[in-house]
């Protein structure tokens, strides 16, 4: 699949990163001309994978966040969390609805819930001790031009 | 993030603004649940109607409060949510524990 367009940046593990993730990546996505509702469900999925990464990932700990957004042709969005923090002991587990490590700070545990339901695709790679790496695609709706 | 909290015949509406996400639900979690706490309302109405944006942080803020609230004696409504943020309220099954309007 050809790349059409590409943005990487980095940012530390600070919580007030959420909102300048999503910014960036409403940013680049208006070239697409996505519809509200597609913005709005690649928003939330961005948010819910760059706080788990702040959350999770660092635990409160100073690390990076680095991020990949994508245009690809096709119409296709592709987004890459990637985070070199403590990492997933069971992936499968963690993808469980509901299931959360830290239901004292309120996670709801629906993260990677919603991750999948809002995109088309989801992966998810980790390793204890190294990090974690959340990949996920949406196609947008075709566009008539 | 914005909020306003005010309290009438033991009703209370919270009219919350902006963006729920885990950055702005900590605020809100500490300035709800002051409010719960001292004046123990029968009934918690948040409005939604302002709100931009909300991610699973804000599922984790409701049921938080609505569980605040049950041990207080009272209860939780949501008030005029977008259909975006009502697409993640369905999501997590909220509706079966707290009434959304």
């Amino acid at each position: 699949m050809e790349v059409i367009n590409e943005i990487r940046f980095s940012m530390p593990s600070l919580s007030v990163n959420e909102a300048a993730a999503r910014a960036v990546v409403s940013a680049f996505m208006t070239q697409a001309d996505p519809t509200v509702e597609e913005l709005s469900d690649v928003r939330t999925a961005v948010s819910e994978a760059v706080t788990n990464a702040i959350v999770h990932g660092y635990r409160g700990t100073k690390g990076k966040v680095e991020m990949t957004v994508r245009l690809l042709s096709g119409r296709e969005i592709y987004i890459r969390v990637k985070d070199c923090g403590c990492g997933i002991e069971d992936v499968e587990q963690a993808m469980e609805p509901l299931y959360t490590t830290a239901p004292e700070e309120e996670r709801s545990g629906l993260g990677f819930s919603v991750m999948s339901s809002f995109m088309d695709r989801l992966s998810v790679r980790s390793k204890v001790g190294k990090g974690t790496t959340v990949t996920m695609r949406k196609r947008l709706a075709p566009h008539d031009d | 993030m914005g909020i306003d909290i005010r309290s009438e015949n033991g009703a209370a509406i919270a009219v919350l603004s902006g963006e729920i996400d885990h950055h702005s639900a900590k605020k809100l979690r500490t300035e709800l649940d002051r409010f719960i706490i001292t004046m123990q309302p029968e009934l918690m109405a948040m409005d939604f109607g302002s709100i931009t944006f909300m991610d699973s942080s804000g599922v984790g803020l409701i049921m938080g409060r609505s569980k605040l609230l049950r041990e207080c004696g009272g209860r939780l409504e949501i008030h005029n949510p977008q259909p975006y943020i009502r697409r993640v309220l369905k999501l997590s099954g909220l509706e079966r524990i707290v009434r959304i309007k």
